[in-house]
């Protein structure tokens, strides 16, 4: 046993793991037997799995999120905070207590303002904090309940008892990395989280789905009251309740996406929601329906550029209105930022008292707010001892630890404190506990200990707060271990709480019924989420596409003197001209004197087309791609989003000097990955709506593709080389098994047109447009646009191929111009019928 | 005194607009020194929702929905109110020293309920020593309050060049501080800026002024056009009104809309529209003296 507890070194700390003789503590000693009796290696490839998990399930933390993707991986301890029973019930007792009385001050503040008629709060901490949005004041609230959501940072103390650091009012974030820390740690450890009787997470979350179905009830009857025309919800007709996220860029998104699939909520953006007639409305592609719940991860005042920040591209218009008029529930209510301040910690046990009438049942980390004259004295006083922060988070600025100043930094610094005293507060600097860590270190888990702090969660039901039994724990890593924060490189730890009672075996996470409560069909797909599925199949055809032509170029020059490919060299450089990969006469006189590059010029021209930071080379196109898919993260499966990941590193190299034979090296590479996601389309895909609008989009960009390849091939001299049409279109093998000749235009075009069977033949792609058009909207053929594919296939069905399928054929190139049309006329309807959603142009008044 | 006001506002957009959201702040609030005799708000297309409310502050919010499509939206406010006269600066002199009233409402905040609200800083009207500096030498030690802000008044208006071109509702207050130009918009956040940079309170007030067309000229319909000046906060005498531009307490030719913060609480139109690509402004506002017996129907 000494062995593996001698790694620790004893300080004043409190250790979460050793009592003060240097024992473990009880509910510790599981583990450390765990830790004791294990080979190094076994233990070793715990942490290997813990982290390899993290890789697989895809979880992140953008730290500084941009457009390259650049994600951190999630950072997780093998080890989870063990708390006994006993000492939960006090924290989560105390959580509970301290969440219901910020709900009260909350509603006081933006109701009555009581508190600061009576003098128990000071102006200050209402008017001075830019979270007070006066147009919230007088907000109607369901059941007295404006903080539904609430989380808070515990520390604890050398004496073993717990403090409150901070609190999380606006969108607490952290529960979703919670509930997979949970995921990933128990299967680390799947006999002693067995034996161990630890409390399980998934009833907090099941009841955070009753309580928001139940003000989603209240809010549908509101709704059917009180605007005409609107239905109350059906008998078992559940409440629309969507998670409003900020988008892709956004720290935490990736737990906004998890949790949206774990609640089963559809997560929305600012643009898929509208305000008509007071009420809030989800654009789907079957119309708007109206929306009852919002939880939100937007600021509260970016939630509505009408009447908060103007500046906000990412709120609902008319959301505070709705929300005035009872129509929408907003968890948290807007305006509960208020509560975020430092400042407020010291007026909270004589407002605990005065609005709750008991004492509260946990201290925060002595605080002092230096607007009052007494406590700005003291902190001057006592400069060494305390972190000086922000006393609102308006005022953006790290800690200031007192003890890092120097004598002149401490006089200036006494002088910025004396000229505005109300924006700052001072805490004592507690030395919080350490709880042991194990880290691979050259190969050998080590073990360590580490400052830890632990995030509470709460969230209201209609008879109080439920708290997540557990919590997201976090010890500090990075340079300053004073301060615990992901942002600056934190890891997080499981939270187990010990129980007495056994625990139910399996996660509640869709618990279903009966047949009755099988689903088929995602109920909500929004126009965004269609869009972004549709442009993402066109690109990822596009890009396969703009590839394989590209490599038959390539290949033509290389392996062709420029006598034997005369005759569909033109064409193969007017094609690359089409896709911009070449560059096009600019005018109509360019246009006439055009003339065929040289194989001297052209071969820099198509090395450039691969990998220039031009927005028409390969590599410009592939990042495209991985921007569609990342716009729609939370719809495709962690395996097609790490290729998408793959394909886009392979293209973010520069390659100043690249070869011909560079350049076909990453075609080939690419090509496999764009063959991989057609695979993750066709086959591992559920075909629901969503599949269908991004199936529309590849058969369109498809289709076209064949058009225009047909159209300009027919142009070609009669003995030209057909070979490359079959290698552009993948139909090679498929015609060396048929017909052992050379590639002749009869049989060439057939195949191309004709065959039912070729995916890669134009009437495939036509056949697939009108079965998922009808499938969409059996009513109206989408609006009469299948009718009209099918009138395409009918005229190319009346052409002789013995007289039309040859080169240089005017009927046949008429028919494909014209389905050439018929294409884009199509993708332009999809948009207006399916699509029709628009950004928003904010006028910040004048 | 009765005046007449129309204020149109014409928004010309390159591309239909499909949806439109607007807030307005317009219609005039009732005070004791001026009442609201009538009041109609029009608005092209005909909006399909409408609806009012009165907001934290007081004022009246309109709230309109237009959803059919369009190119251009006209909205007009046309009203008349009567103003009774204001005390003059003489009958103003028992205001106590500003530091007394700073220290009043630092230390007493729950016996001015009416004035913290306006007291802290805002993201468009920060505090600062510059502003602090900018007006200390018209806030000398023991001087009473509003004759300190009538000289605040003067100083902005002797030191700073009234010019349409240099600002717009977006330049921050630092760069009308070192620019010295601006308009009445911006000399209001100014000295709002200075008197809470002191501690004091006071708001935004927006609004219309009569102007006075050259000897023997005609009033110009649409010549004019909106307005804001400062109201401070005196324990004794409440909000007296002082307009920075026109170097004036403010009297019987100033009609008063809204008042906030700062102008992002009181801006007469402010809106969200789905589409309509490039948008031009257009705005005319007439103030026109009306005789107390020529009543005329609005």
């Amino acid at each position: 046993m000494q062995s593996v507890l001698n790694q620790l070194y004893f300080s004043d700390r409190y250790n979460e793991l050793l009592d003060s003789s240097g024992q473990a503590r009880p509910h510790w000693q599981a583990l450390v037997s765990q830790l004791e009796t294990e080979e190094p290696t076994a233990m070793r490839k715990r942490i290997e799995a813990v982290q390899r998990q993290i890789r697989d399930n895809g979880v992140t933390y953008n730290v500084y999120a941009d457009t390259h993707g650049v994600q951190r991986p999630w950072d997780l301890d093998v080890l989870p905070l063990i708390i006994p029973q006993e000492e939960w019930q006090h924290i989560a007792a105390s959580v509970a207590q301290r969440a219901t009385l910020l709900n009260r001050v909350l509603l006081d503040i933006y109701g009555e303002q009581r508190l600061l008629s009576s003098g128990q709060l000071p102006p200050a901490l209402i008017y001075g904090h830019s979270g007070f949005l006066p147009s919230c004041v007088g907000i109607p609230h369901y059941d007295n309940m404006a903080l539904h959501s609430y989380a808070v940072d515990l520390a604890r103390a050398p004496n073993g008892q717990w403090w409150v650091v901070s609190d999380r009012t606006q969108t607490p974030t952290g529960a979703g990395y919670a509930l997979e820390n949970r995921t990933i740690i128990s299967s680390a450890f799947p006999e002693l989280f067995r034996d161990l009787n630890i409390e399980r997470l998934s009833g907090f979350f099941a009841s955070m789905r009753d309580s928001l179905a139940h003000w989603g009830h209240r809010v549908a009857a509101n709704q059917a009251q009180t605007v005409p025309g609107v239905t109350a919800l059906g008998q078992g007709e559940p409440p629309l309740i969507v998670i409003l996220t900020p988008g892709p860029y956004n720290e935490t998104y990736h737990e906004q996406s998890f949790l949206a699939g774990y609640l089963g909520y559809p997560l929305v953006h600012g643009s898929d929601l509208t305000v008509r007639n007071g009420i809030v409305w989800l654009k789907t592609i079957a119309g708007l329906k109206p929306v009852h719940v919002i939880l939100r991860r937007i600021d509260d005042d970016y939630c509505d550029p009408l009447e908060l920040n103007a500046d906000s591209l990412l709120g609902v218009a008319g959301l505070t209105q709705a929300a005035r008029l009872g129509n929408v529930l907003i968890a948290n209510a807007l305006g509960s930022n208020v509560l975020q301040s430092g400042a407020l910690l010291g007026f909270l046990p004589n407002l605990c008292q005065s609005l709750l009438g008991e004492a509260l049942r946990m201290p925060s980390v002595a605080t002092w707010w230096c607007g009052e004259p007494a406590a700005l004295e003291y902190v001057i006083q006592h400069l060494d001892e305390l972190v000086i922060k922000p006393a609102y988070p308006q005022l953006r600025s790290s800690p200031i630890f007192g003890e890092d100043l120097n004598a002149s930094q401490k006089e200036s610094f006494i002088a910025k404190l004396r000229a505005q005293p109300g924006h700052y507060i001072a805490q004592e600097q507690v030395d919080i506990s350490h709880a042991p860590v194990l880290t691979n270190h050259h190969q050998q888990p080590q073990l360590g200990t580490l400052a830890v702090s632990l995030r509470v969660y709460a969230f209201a039901t209609p008879n109080g707060y439920a708290i997540l039994p557990g919590g997201l724990s976090r010890v500090a890593s990075g340079k300053d271990a004073r301060v615990v924060t992901m942002q600056r490189g934190g890891t997080s730890k499981d939270t187990w709480v010990l129980s007495q009672d056994s625990q139910p075996p399996f996660s509640l996470l869709r618990k279903t019924n009966s047949s009755q409560d099988l689903v088929r069909e995602n109920a909500y797909l929004s126009s965004r989420m269609a869009e972004n599925l549709f442009w993402y199949g066109r690109y990822s055809v596009r890009n396969l596409q703009k590839a394989i032509t590209l490599r038959a170029t390539i290949r033509a020059l290389v392996e062709y003197t420029p006598e034997s490919r005369a005759g569909e060299w033109p064409t193969m450089q007017g094609l690359c001209q089409w896709f911009e990969l070449l560059p096009s006469p600019k005018d109509e006189e360019e246009s006439a004197n055009w003339q065929p590059w040289t194989d001297d010029d052209i071969e820099p021209l198509l090395v450039q087309a691969v990998f220039s930071q031009q927005s028409t080379s390969l590599a410009t196109s592939v990042q495209q791609l991985f921007q569609q898919a990342f716009n729609l993260r939370e719809r495709i499966s962690n395996d097609h989003w790490r290729t998408v990941n793959v394909l886009s590193r392979l293209f973010i190299t520069r390659h100043q000097h690249a070869s011909l034979q560079d350049a076909l090296s990453y075609i080939e590479q690419a090509i496999n990955h764009f063959v991989t996601l057609t695979g993750f389309a066709m086959d591992w895909m559920t075909r629901d709506l969503g599949w269908r609008f991004m199936s529309l989009g590849r058969r369109i960009e498809r289709l076209q593709f064949m058009c225009v390849l047909l159209s300009r091939a027919l142009n070609m001299p009669q003995h030209s080389n057909l070979e490359w049409l079959l290698q552009v279109t993948n139909n090679l093998v498929t015609y060396r098994a048929r017909y052992a000749a050379q590639p002749e235009w009869l049989p060439v075009l057939d195949l191309l047109l004709m065959d039912e069977n070729n995916p890669n033949s134009v009437v495939f792609q036509i056949n697939g447009l009108v079965k998922y058009l009808e499938e969409m909207d059996a009513q109206d053929n989408a609006g009469g646009i299948a009718t009209e594919l099918n009138g395409c296939w009918q005229t190319l069905l009346q052409l002789d191929p013995d007289q039309c399928f040859i080169a240089g054929n005017a009927a046949l190139a008429d028919w494909l111009n014209q389905t050439y049309n018929v294409t884009l006329n199509l993708s332009d309807r999809l948009s207006m019928r399916f699509f029709s959603y628009a950004s928003p142009l904010v006028t910040p008044g004048y | 005194m009765r005046y007449q006001v129309e204020h149109q506002t014409i928004y010309s957009y390159d591309l239909p607009v499909i949806q439109s959201q607007q807030l307005l702040h317009m219609m005039p609030r009732q005070t004791p020194f001026q009442t609201c005799v009538s009041y109609t708000l029009a608005c092209e297309p005909i909006p399909a929702e409408q609806s009012q409310r009165l907001d934290f502050f007081g004022n009246h919010n309109h709230y309109l929905t237009m959803l059919a499509t369009h190119q251009v939206l006209q909205v007009t406010s046309r009203f008349q109110v009567e103003l009774q006269p204001r005390p003059p600066i003489t009958a103003l002199m028992q205001s106590p020293a500003w530091e007394q009233v700073q220290a009043m409402l630092q230390a007493q905040g729950a016996q001015h309920l009416e004035a913290v609200p306006f007291i802290y800083a805002t993201n468009r009207v920060k505090s600062s020593e510059a502003l602090a500096a900018f007006a200390k030498n018209c806030f000398t030690p023991q001087r009473s309050l509003l004759d300190a802000a009538m000289a605040l008044t003067q100083k902005i208006h002797a030191e700073f060049e009234f010019d349409a071109q240099a600002t717009d509702v977006s330049t921050p207050l630092d760069e009308v501080l070192k620019g010295r130009r601006g308009v009445c918009q911006d000399f209001a956040h100014l000295m709002i800026g200075a008197l809470r940079s002191l501690g004091l309170a006071c708001r935004y007030v927006s609004g219309y002024i009569l102007t006075h067309p050259p000897p023997g000229q005609p009033r110009l319909v649409g010549a004019d056009a909106s307005h804001a000046w400062v109201s401070v906060y005196c324990p004794v005498y409440g909000w007296v009104d002082f307009d920075p531009t026109n170097n004036c307490l403010v009297q019987q030719e100033h009609i008063t809309v809204a008042w906030g913060r700062d102008f992002g609480d009181v801006s007469p139109m402010r809106g969200v529209v789905l589409g309509g690509g490039r948008q031009q402004l257009e705005v005319s506002v007439t103030v026109t003296p009306l005789e107390a017996t020529t009543m005329l129907q609005v």
